[in-house]
Order: C-alpha cells, then structure tokens, then sequence
C-alpha cells in the first residue's frame, strides 16, 4: 500500500475495485465503513454484488476481466470533465500529454459496450472519483489475477497520478496483500529477479555487494518465476524445495501441477501438516508454526512487526529458518551457521536499503513502516510524498484485451473465483480450527436464481461444472450475488477441486495466472449426491 | 504540561486560557477533551463501566460522575467537555457513596459477578469495581438482568444477558467500531434486552463473529466460548504479544496459554493496524496450531513408495543427497525453490539465500504469483 492503514479512515471518496474486503481484508474494512459514517462516498467495481458492494454509493457491475476498459473509461470522462490535477500532472509525472490524447477515444458509451456498466455510471464514478480532494483506490487479486493483471495495475495508477491522488493523506494505490507475510517474502528476496530490498540482480553492483556477504556469484541470468518451473518440471527443471506452500491446491490447473510435481525427480517440502503437495514429497520436513516461532512479518502497509513463539512445536517440529540452514550445512555450503532468527533478520537488514535503520531490537513495538534508509529514520507510513523512486510518475498508454479464453458454445458462463470470510485458502488451518464449520460447512458455486431456472438446476442441489481442464461436482447456492451468466466459487474446499478448472492464461509480465476469468459449462448433476466426481 | 495551543502557557487575558482545576490542582486540557478524558491523563481513577475509549461517549452507567462547582448536580465526566476555570472533584465522599449504590444495584440485578478472565478482555472490568466499593451485598436483590439465550448454538459468543448491565458497549462497538450494527436493544428500564435483528440467532444476523463484542463486554455476558472451553487446564493465563497469521492486515494479537497449550486470543487494543479488532479468523481460528494432525516428525520416501517417519539425521541427510544428486546430473539451474508468504522472513530470506549464496542460482520465487 502506498498509504497507510489510518489513511483508511481518511478519504472522502474511496474507488475500491477487484477487492472483497469485508471478507478478505475484514479488519481493513472497518475503517473503511468508520469513513462511510462519517460521511465519504464509496464507488465499488466488482462483477459481484458483495457486501462492500451493498453498503456502495455506487455498485460497477462490470463484466468479469473487463477492469481496464472500465478505468479507460473513467479517465476519459476525468479529462473531458476537466478534473485533471494538472500542476500534479505538470510537476510530478510523464507522459502525461499522450495519455490524455489516448484516453479521448474511450467514452463511456464504449466502455459500457465492453463492462456492460451503464455508461452513465462510468460518469458518476469518474466525477466521485475526478472530484474528491481526497481519493483512495484499494485493490485486491480482483485486478491482478487476469491475463492483464499488470495494465489493470497501471490503469489505476493513470488515474491516480492524472488526478494528483498520491502521496497525501486519505489517497494512494493501495493493494492489499493476501498472506500474513506474503509482503514480506518479496522484502527478503524470494524473487527471481531481486535480491532482498528489490535490488534487481541484473544490476553488477548488487551482485557484487551479495557475492561479498555469501561468498559465491549467482548465475548472472535471473532465475525463472515459479510457474516457469513448474512448466519445465521434469525438463530443465529436476528437484524443488517448497517451503510452506500447499501449491497442488492453490495453484491453478490442479492436474498441471501435480502432473508437473511428480515428474521431478526430488521434491523436498517443508510444512506443518501433510498437505496434498507434502505427500507427493521424497522427503518431508516438520515446521514450526504460527505461535510457536520468533520471527518478523511486514503487513499490507509495510509494517515491519515481531511475531513470538509462545508455545513449544510438537515433538520433532523445528522452525522453517533452522531446517534450511541445517540442509544448506549438509549439502556442504559455506556460510550457513545461522544460530538464531535475530542473527538472520539482522543480515537481512544491512543487506536491504530498505530495513538498512532497521534491527531485531528495533522492530520489537512494530512502529517502522519501511523504507527505513538508516537508523534513527522515522520510517515511512505514506510513499511518494515528495518524489516517486524513479522520479516522475509515468502513464501508460493501456488498452483493453480479451481474458485468456472467451466464452464458447461449449463453455458458455463465466466462473470467478475467490474467498470466503471464514475460511483461509485450502483450509488447511481454518479447516481444523473448531468452530468454523459451523459458519462455512461446505463450498457452494453461488448461481443468480434466474440462471438456476434457466439451466434446470435446483437451489441446493449439485451441479456439474466443466472447464476445457477438468470437471468437479458442487454444489448450488441461489444468490443476487451473482449477475446473471456469471458463477462464483472459492478453491477452499478438498472436495471441491475449483482450480482443476482454472489456468486457462497467464500475465505475460508476472506470470501470475488468471484466476478471476474462466469459461466453464454447469449442468445438472445426475442422480443423487456428489456421485464420483469426473476427470 | 505545557499549552499546546502554542501559547506558551500563558494567559492572553481573554480568560481563553485551557485549564481548569482538577481536584486542587491547576491542570491544562486540549479544547474538545473531556473531564473523564482528564482525569484519566491524571491517573484519578474515576470508576466506569460503559466506557470504551474507542467509543463515542455514552453517558450510561453514571459511575463515572464528578462535581463541578456551580452544578448543582453531579455531571458524567465522559460526556462533559472541559471547559476553562472549571473546577472539578472527582472524589469526594458523596460521590463515593453514589457510586457504591450504583454498584450494588448492578451488582445484585447480575446473577454472577465473578466470571472466568477468558471470557474477553474486559471481562474483569464489573466484578474488580464491584470489589473497589465493596459492594458485594444483595441490597437491590429482585430485579434480573436480561434474558440469556441458550437456544443460540453458535461455537464461539456466549450470549448469557443474565449478567448484562446495559452498558451498550456491545452495541457501540459493534456499530462504531466493526461498522455491522448487528446488536441492537429493544424495550426500556428493567426490560432492556440486548439483541440482534428479529430477536433471532446471531448467525441469521448482520453478525461476522468478529468477537469484538465479547473483547468490550465488561461482565462477561458476552464471552468467547472457545476460550472458555479450555477453562479447566491448570496454570496462570499467560499472554504473548503476536501478529495474527491469516492476511495481509497484520492485526496485534495477544495468545492466551496456560502451560504449553493455546487456550485463546485476544486483540491488541493498542495494534497499530487493528486497535482492538479481529475478523472470526484471527479471533477464532487459532486452534490448528495444535490440532493433532500437525506434522511431528520428518518423513522419507520408502522403497515401497510410501512416505514413513524418520529422524532428522536421516531426512536432512537424504534430501542433501536428493537435492545434490540432481545439482550433480542436470546442475544448479535445475533446483527451484519456493519459498512461504506464511512463515517469518527469517524462513523466506534463508530460502532465497540458500539457492543464491548455496547453490548459485536465482531459481527462487514466493507464493504470490497464485
């Protein structure tokens, strides 16, 4: 986020688009319904009727995938209204001429062919939006998990820099990050293309400055990302190492990725229970988990916070740190005598130029959000005040293209896929927290009752979904929530197999899959129950 | 204190200047404050039970009352804003003794006083004023609180309104705090009811089992069921300060445990990303840390195909060996590791610095791409 949590409470319009925060991000939320009682206005896009929708002053009901038209849009009214911050545009960005030109041929008439959003709603949001003092975009895998994840990224950032909505209080680009320290993994370098800190290793003074420290090169190409990997599992790619990640599950195309896992010829997984991807494991490591590991997370908002071990691991259970560095020793790697998460977290900080003020002891009341450049900085709660990192915000010259797979005759309706309040990705915690079936026994595919007629299915009972990957069996759940010709279902369930259907494109930019688009076709399920479920 | 309206301290003459006389004593406010809000900066103690400083104040229990001369009554010190020259007592005799018949009036119209400290963070709140004015007696016995509902099966908010004193708090919080307006109050006087919409289930309510009601109840009407279900395991209830593991929020936590086991959480009140709140699942689901299917030993893959336990020695050993023998066949470009977005950084800094500095390649990425 370019802004911080309290800044939530701050704008007078929020945008929030592709995110399902009361049931994602519901602490986050919270904040956002304190502004809307006291008196900010709320624009919501999302091809759902959620509940962040319900509690909208405007609800953009756009098609699945459609975001980048929707934004074209709304930037072309933003600029035909006159409502472009043009000394923002003048002193802090780039490009910004040619962008204007650009966005002149996107009336809302044509979003509104595109986003089935009536393009007098496209106007009012761009008014809201284009004529708040203090704007705020909010974004979730709603915009990211698309073959255009990268320009619907960009097409907010358009809107924000030709609106001047950056770098102040209550404004920003703010996507809220998913996992408890999924920010963090990026911080410390788990990328293919950067060390710790984002310092691209492309760059021979950061290979230089690393190769010090380790005492060995990295290749000098970058490495590939982890869907690459996957794809040339068992070909250029023989052995992996998966630490914490249950990705047969979450990943998309279930088949793919367990077809590209057992062809490995080693697979070495960390975890703390026997996941579906730990059994496909040569060799399993016990972890230790949530509460019962010292360590460091950074939040959606760049907080750097402590986390505390406040019950011993069961029996042979040793912290993810400890395990790798005791597999580094054996595997005969110089280096590797870390003894303790400070003295790692500690390395961490003096290599990263973003943690460089930072230190275990320093972090211990979680009052730094990073960059922190050097000790005594007060860190940095809002981004981009004053500069953005390369120094002018850039436009980019965005235009809309299709999702991976349209629909067809055969694959007729639109499935999207994401979560629910009270259950966490596959479940593999939230399904063994007592209590929580009570409030989420089973999956459903959430069906708009006029589609359950029409298609002869029934309110609760069990429908067959098929996508050009697989098929599974599920169950029908009526609901408003879903516009009509489009489905809904989250992967959270074992039973319930949705990512055997997805996969269908990735980002060409991030290789991040296109989970939010996929044609499938849903008829009624034959005879009683599940039955067995297909391919 | 000093001004900090930037006057230095001193008086313009106009009489603007912000302080008044708290107990004897000249004290300096900021405009806005309220005498509660003072007094507390103070340490004076004032007694309260509806009072939440999260909250807008509400003026309900009366115990926080205070004198100020020229009023002929005592005033509720969390609702009167400060005002220059005002000269406030906040504990004289007769206010003590109004505020001990307060206490034994709720005292009495509760069935217990005394309920288990894991029923939510303000749990202790009725029963250690209760024991400040010594005002466990049965004066007032006849008059019941509210109606509990057994009826309403949920796994995690006890709904016993026989120990409800109608101090809103539940219905504020809930309101101004979590933005859902799911509880909500019918009748008046003796019948006053906490409920939600149609008098019904919580689950058939507004109601996200966020459990910041039961975090702000003062009586323990409103409690967590599965905190207290761990009541008999023996020990102090210790707390350790943490960050919630589910999303990206980054909520404050404090992990309840008695020995070796977790018996519940609770929010951090002072949280910089979640001031007191939880969702259902950081609130709630912290139970599979040691659920029995947790992984207590390593495995190895068998010659029969079927992974089997084994001891650290022996899986450390075969995964170098597995890992080397494919570096040694097809190079170092043919590991790739994946490092968690659900563990420290310390784990996913040790990932990426064992395929950089260990095996030489940038063959490393995190889960964020799914």
């Amino acid at each position: 986020m370019s802004n911080p949590l309290r800044d939530m409470e701050e704008p007078d319009v929020y945008f929030c688009i592709g995110t399902n925060m009361t049931e994602a991000h519901p602490v986050a939320a919270t904040r956002i319904k304190k502004g809307l009682a006291r008196g900010a206005r709320l624009v919501v896009a999302d091809p759902r009727r959620i509940r962040l929708a319900e509690i909208a002053d405007l609800h953009l009901q756009l098609r699945v995938g459609t975001d980048a038209s929707l934004l074209l849009g709304i930037a072309h009214v933003i600029a035909r209204e006159g409502l472009v911050d043009e000394s923002f545009m003048a002193e802090r960005t780039t490009g910004g001429v040619d962008f204007l030109e650009h966005v002149r041929e996107f009336t809302p008439e044509w979003a509104e062919s595109v986003t089935d959003v009536p393009a007098a709603d496209i106007e009012r949001a761009a008014l809201m939006y284009g004529g708040a003092e203090r704007g705020a975009i909010y974004y979730t895998l709603g915009i990211t998990e698309h073959v255009c994840g990268v320009d619907n990224v960009q097409s907010l950032c358009n809107l924000a820099l030709m609106t001047g909505n950056v770098g102040r209080e209550g404004t920003g680009i703010n996507p809220m990050r998913g996992q408890n320290n999924i920010q963090g993994a990026g911080d410390c370098g788990a990328l293919p293309t950067n060390y710790p800190g984002f310092q691209s290793v492309l760059d021979p003074a950061n290979r230089a400055k690393f190769a010090a420290v380790y005492g060995r090169e990295a290749d000098l190409e970058k490495g590939m990302t982890k869907v690459q990997a996957l794809n040339l599992a068992g070909d250029r790619i023989r052995a992996m190492f998966i630490d914490g990640e249950n990705t047969v599950v979450t990943d998309p195309d279930r088949q793919h990725c367990e077809k590209a896992l057992g062809s490995l010829d080693f697979l070495v997984v960390a975890d703390i229970f026997m996941t579906e991807t730990a059994e496909l494991a040569d060799v399993v490591f016990p972890a230790s988990g949530w509460a019962e590991t010292d360590g460091v997370f950074t939040n959606t908002e760049r907080r750097v916070q402590r986390v505390r071990a406040a019950v011993p691991p069961p029996d042979e259970a040793r912290p993810d740190w400890w395990i790798i560095n005791e597999l580094a020793r054996r595997m005969g790697f110089q280096n590797f005598e870390f003894e303790s998460p400070k003295e790692i977290f500690n390395e961490l900080c003096e290599l990263s130029p973003l943690y460089h003020g930072l230190d275990w002891d320093r972090i211990e009341h979680g009052e730094y959000q990073w960059p922190v450049p050097e000790a005594g900085h007060p860190g940095t709660p809002r981004l981009h005040e004053d500069e953005f990192p390369n120094g002018r915000g850039v436009f980019k010259l965005i235009r809309y293209r299709d999702p991976a797979e349209t629909l067809s005759d055969a694959y007729p309706v639109w499935l999207t896929t994401g979560r629910r309040l009270a259950s966490y990705h596959s479940r593999t915690q939230t399904g063994r927290a007592k209590g929580i079936d009570y409030l989420l026994p089973e999956e459903t595919l959430e069906v708009h009752p006029d589609d359950v007629a029409e298609w002869g299915l029934e309110d609760g009972g069990w429908a067959t979904m098929a996508s050009p990957r697989g098929e599974i069996s599920i169950r029908v759940q009526a609901t408003n929530r879903s516009p009509r010709g489009t489905v809904f279902a989250s992967f959270s369930f074992a039973d319930t197999p949705v990512n055997d259907l997805t996969g269908g494109g990735y980002d060409p930019d991030t290789d991040t899959a296109e989970l939010k688009v996929c044609p499938v076709r849903v008829t009624p399920r034959e005879g009683l129950g599940r039955g067995g479920t297909g391919a | 204190m000093s001004d900090r309206n930037g006057r230095g301290g001193e008086s313009d003459g106009a009489g603007a200047a912000n302080t008044l006389t708290l107990d004897g004593m000249e004290v300096s406010f900021e405009p806005g404050e309220t005498l509660y809000e003072i007094a507390e900066r103070h340490g004076k103690m004032v007694p309260t039970l509806c009072y939440d400083e999260r909250l807008e104040p509400f003026g309900g229990c009366r115990l926080c009352i205070v004198e100020l001369e020229g009023s002929r009554n005592p005033v509720a010190s969390c609702t009167h804003r400060a005002e220059p020259g005002m000269v406030v007592r906040t504990h004289t005799a007769h206010l003590e003794t109004h505020r001990r018949t307060l206490m034994e009036m709720v005292a009495s119209e509760n069935r217990e006083v005394d309920v288990d400290p894991l029923s939510g963070y303000a749990s202790q709140e009725m029963a250690t004023l209760v024991d400040r004015y010594d005002a466990r007696t049965g004066r007032f016995a006849g008059h019941r609180s509210g109606v509990s509902r057994p009826d309403d099966d949920n796994p995690f908010i006890l709904r016993d309104y026989e120990n409800c004193i109608s101090c809103y708090r539940c219905v504020r919080v809930c309101a101004e705090q979590e933005g859902d307006y799911a509880i909500s109050v019918k009748n008046r006087g003796f019948e006053t009811r906490i409920t939600v919409e149609f008098d019904g289930l919580l689950k058939d309510s507004a109601c996200t089992f966020c459990g910041q009601c039961i975090q702000t109840c003062p009586t323990g009407a409103l409690a967590d069921l599965k905190a207290l279900a761990n009541r008999d395991i023996p020990g102090e209830t210790e707390k350790t300060r943490t960050i919630c593991p589910y999303c990206g929020v980054g909520c404050s936590v404090d992990v309840m445990t008695r020995g070796d086991t977790i018996v519940g959480v609770q929010p951090a009140m002072d949280g910089p990303a979640n001031e007191g709140a939880l969702c259902v699942k950081g609130q709630f689901a912290f139970d599979f840390v040691q659920h029995p299917d947790r992984l207590k030993t390593p495995f190895v893959r068998g010659d029969d195909g079927e992974l089997r336990p084994a001891t650290w020695d022996e899986a450390l050993d075969r995964a170098a060996d597995g890992l080397g023998n494919v570096v040694r066949k097809h190079g170092r470009h043919a590991v790739y590791g994946v490092a968690s977005g659900r563990a420290p950084h310390e784990a996913a800094y040790m990932m990426q610095r064992f395929m950089r500095a260990g095996l030489g390649t940038h063959n490393i990425d995190n889960c964020s791409r799914a």
